[in-house]
């Protein structure tokens, strides 16, 4: 034979699916709750967004080109997510120049000195929301008011969210029932016109990004539903315990940035556990701290702090939690 | 009810180009080279030497040890010479090459095509049989056939599992043979019955062979103690513990045999091969090989004599295509590249794959994203992320405390990774060097 052939080792068939096509899957997955956040916050949804992904890009470029002095993989989507997911972590009326200082700490300090892509153990764009979140208390707890405020960028009419009120509230002996009155009803904290984040006020929208990803095999379900269970778990032991002074699990679930954390967040590849059992260890205990957080901590919300903290039990659990083997544990008959 | 493996698994695309092609006899080549190992275990001793004529079916080289068969010559003519040729493994190896000049069997030999359903043999001479015919398991193992029919004392054979999953994309020799020999297939089902002394027997089909499936429940209407399980189509199906475990539900212990929970598995092509040599006295000097590809003018089933070169399928099938970038011994998933079209079909050989240039090469690894795409599928329960890593730093210790030695190199783990890492090159790395370092410190 007169020509060359390729000889490798086997597989020899390689299935369809790359990093990017996940990445993107994940894009596409969040554009139902970026539109619902566009439509309730008009113009500081979309400023938000372009800047947060825009520098994301920019980091991840500038960082991979001129200090590790390799080629920019900016094409693969991560930091496009990083960026996306930034943005639905931040109000709406966030001045843009900390916008930018939030990116370069989720791309710079959360992922680049790790490595890049794969090597970070905390979750991104959740370091540099938790950074924000300490560093710029006021301008990430001034929440505009959806629909109200859709012309406006940080001139928005502004108001607490519905944890906000609740924890505030409860704090001043008011009881639950009370509460409720003053927050908008559940069918709102469902469809998302409540204040809050940019990207967490819509449950149904998130979800169904969420049934989109179960359904293209990008995430599986075991650490949403594991750390769903757990806040309602939890909620609902303490709500039965005492409903006076405890929310109800509904409320717990459609508020905040549960179940942003919960679908997209927690289940972020890298930063969570390999085997199914590691999984639901890490969403338990997500779950857990998050209560703990929103009911006995001194913030409103603590979703994305329980992801961090269980982020840094990750390499433990994959250590210690081994999938069982084929053959290992025999049981016959 | 349809059954399947719980652990793991993946679905790649079938590709069973060559289905509806029946099983054609391939005209006797010019020459054909005879590697005197076509199985695993010690080389075959050869009985001929350069000028000697051979007839069809004599045979050429004989058992050497406890684990090895005999080889016969697959044509009539005379050795050109005993010498080292170029095999599928790549490697040059002892071979008997011979040119053909007709197609005279030895005498004892039935070449008609009666079929023979009474079964004369007892236990014993049905064994014989299959080593003096040089039988061995043609899923590809190539493991001498009798080893595994002749069941160790204390220990005792619940059931016998024929393997007609034919998992691999691509290939389809079981599934004609089937179709085609199903009745020949099941005596020799009986016959490896008989010499195993059991009275259960289960012919494992993935559910995409409706035809292969319905052809042998027909036929084992006449058998109470055999059966047809449908099985779910789930790679790596065929690999012999989790057939074992889809069929019976029952758990190979790490590192020990099928025997262990009461089963034996053969492949239906071998089933064929024992009513061959047990009925017709016919030695194992042809089987069918499968040649195909997405660019294969005509992609066929051929009832090929083993020896005959590579290059000579192909050219049967409608030529080597003109992108060709890859030849591959067997399935995509765990069969071997080609380096030379001159290499002969053994008796290990169940296709011959073409793979366009396009195809050919692999995409560029990227970093791990720890997506877990790969523990979840590994159908052992292995942590192919981890064993890659670990063999990578040179970490032998937890390779070994991981169990790389239950991998079965399936292939499943590379085939999902989205970064596109060569996960399966790590640990069979990983695997050969623990392998050492076991054996190092047994001495």
């Amino acid at each position: 034979m007169d020509k060359l052939i390729t000889v490798s080792p086997s597989p020899h068939y390689y299935g369809d699916t790359t990093v990017k096509k996940l990445m993107y899957g994940v894009v596409f997955a969040l554009l139902p709750a970026f539109f619902v956040s566009v439509y309730f916050f008009g113009i500081g949804a979309l400023i938000v967004t372009a800047i947060s992904i825009l520098s994301c890009l920019a980091f991840e470029y500038l960082i991979q080109k001129y200090l590790m002095k390799a080629e920019p993989s900016i094409s693969d989507g991560s930091a496009l997510v990083t960026g996306l997911l930034l943005a639905f972590n931040l109000p709406t009326n966030l001045p843009w120049w900390i916008i930018i200082i939030g990116a370069l700490v989720a791309i710079g300090v959360g992922k680049m000195t790790f490595g890049g892509l794969g090597n970070n153990p905390f979750n991104p764009a959740l370091v540099g929301r938790v950074f924000l979140f300490i560093s710029f208390p006021v301008q990430m707890t001034s929440w505009p008011t959806p629909i109200a405020s859709r012309l406006q960028y940080t001139d928005a009419v502004t108001g607490p969210t519905p944890l906000g009120i609740m924890e505030e509230g409860l704090s001043q002996q008011e009881t639950a029932a009370q509460l409720m009155e003053q927050i908008p009803g559940y069918m709102e904290l469902f469809l998302g016109s409540i204040r809050g984040s940019m990207g967490e006020i819509s449950a149904i929208a998130l979800i169904v990004g969420g049934i989109y990803m179960l359904i293209r095999k990008i995430i599986t379900w075991h650490i949403p539903v594991s750390i769903i269970l757990s806040v309602l778990a939890f909620t609902g032991i303490l709500w039965l315990m005492n409903p006076y002074d405890n929310a109800d699990p509904l409320f717990h679930l459609l508020s905040g940035g549960l179940m942003l954390g919960a679908i997209y967040m927690a289940t972020d590849y890298v930063t969570s556990p390999m085997t199914i059992k590691g999984m639901w260890i890490f969403g338990i205990g997500i779950g857990v701290i998050t209560v703990a957080i929103r009911v006995f901590g001194a913030y409103p919300e603590g979703v994305s702090f329980a992801i961090l903290i269980m982020n840094a039990f990750v390499p433990l659990i994959n250590k210690y939690v081994k999938p069982k083997g084929f053959g290992e544990e025999v049981r016959n008959g | 009810m349809i059954k399947t493996f719980p652990k793991g698994g993946i679905h790649p695309p079938e590709d069973k180009f060559s289905a509806g092609s029946p099983i054609q006899e391939l005209p006797l080549p010019k020459s054909v080279i005879i590697p005197v190992c076509q199985h695993l275990g010690s080389p075959s001793e050869p009985l001929v030497k350069k000028g000697d004529r051979v007839k069809t079916g004599q045979i050429i080289a004989k058992s050497s040890g406890f684990v090895s068969t005999n080889i016969h010559s697959s044509v009539t003519g005379k050795v050109e010479k005993v010498d080292k040729f170029t095999d599928s493994t790549g490697y040059r190896r002892l071979a008997v090459s011979i040119n053909v000049e007709k197609d005279q069997w030895e005498d004892n030999i039935d070449t008609s095509n009666t079929l023979k359903k009474q079964i004369n043999s007892k236990a014993e001479e049905i064994i014989k049989k299959i080593l003096d015919a040089g039988i061995v398991g043609m899923g590809g193992a190539t493991f001498p056939s009798h080893i595994k029919l002749s069941v160790p004392k204390g220990k005792k054979v619940e059931v016998l599992i024929i393997n007609g999953v034919e998992c691999e994309p691509c290939l389809t020799s079981d599934h004609r043979l089937m179709l085609e020999k199903g009745e020949e297939m099941m005596v020799g089902v009986r016959l490896m019955m008989t010499a195993l002394g059991v009275n259960r027997a289960v012919i494992g089909i993935e559910n995409n062979k409706p035809d292969a499936i319905s052809n042998l429940k027909t036929i084992a209407k006449d058998y109470k103690t055999i059966e047809v399980q449908v099985l779910k189509v789930k790679y790596p199906q065929g690999a012999e513990k989790q057939l074992i475990k889809s069929i019976t539900r029952r758990e190979v212990p790490s590192g020990k045999l099928p025997i262990e929970v009461g089963a034996v598995v053969h492949n239906v092509e071998t089933a064929y091969a024992v009513y061959e040599a047990v009925q017709k006295n016919k030695p194992l000097i042809e089987r069918v090989v499968t040649v195909t590809g997405k660019n294969i003018a005509k992609p066929s089933n051929f009832m090929v004599r083993t020896g005959t070169p590579v290059a000579y399928l192909i050219e049967a099938a409608g030529g080597l295509p003109e992108d060709t970038g890859k030849i591959i011994n067997g399935g995509p998933m765990m069969g071997k590249a080609l380096n030379s079209l001159d290499v002969p079909v053994t008796k290990g050989t169940s296709g011959i794959l073409v793979v366009p240039q396009s195809e050919s090469l692999r995409r560029p690894a990227l970093n791990c994203i720890r997506c877990a795409k790969c523990v979840s599928i590994c159908p052992m329960g292995l942590e192919p992320y981890l064993l890659r890593a670990a063999s990578e730093h040179k970490k032998w210790d937890i390779v070994e405390e991981e169990r790389s030695m239950d991998c079965m190199e399936c292939g499943s783990c590379s085939y999902v990774c989205p970064s596109a890492i060569p996960l399966l090159d790590y640990i069979r790395l990983g695997k050969s060097t623990v392998s050492k370092i076991i054996r190092s410190r047994k001495q």
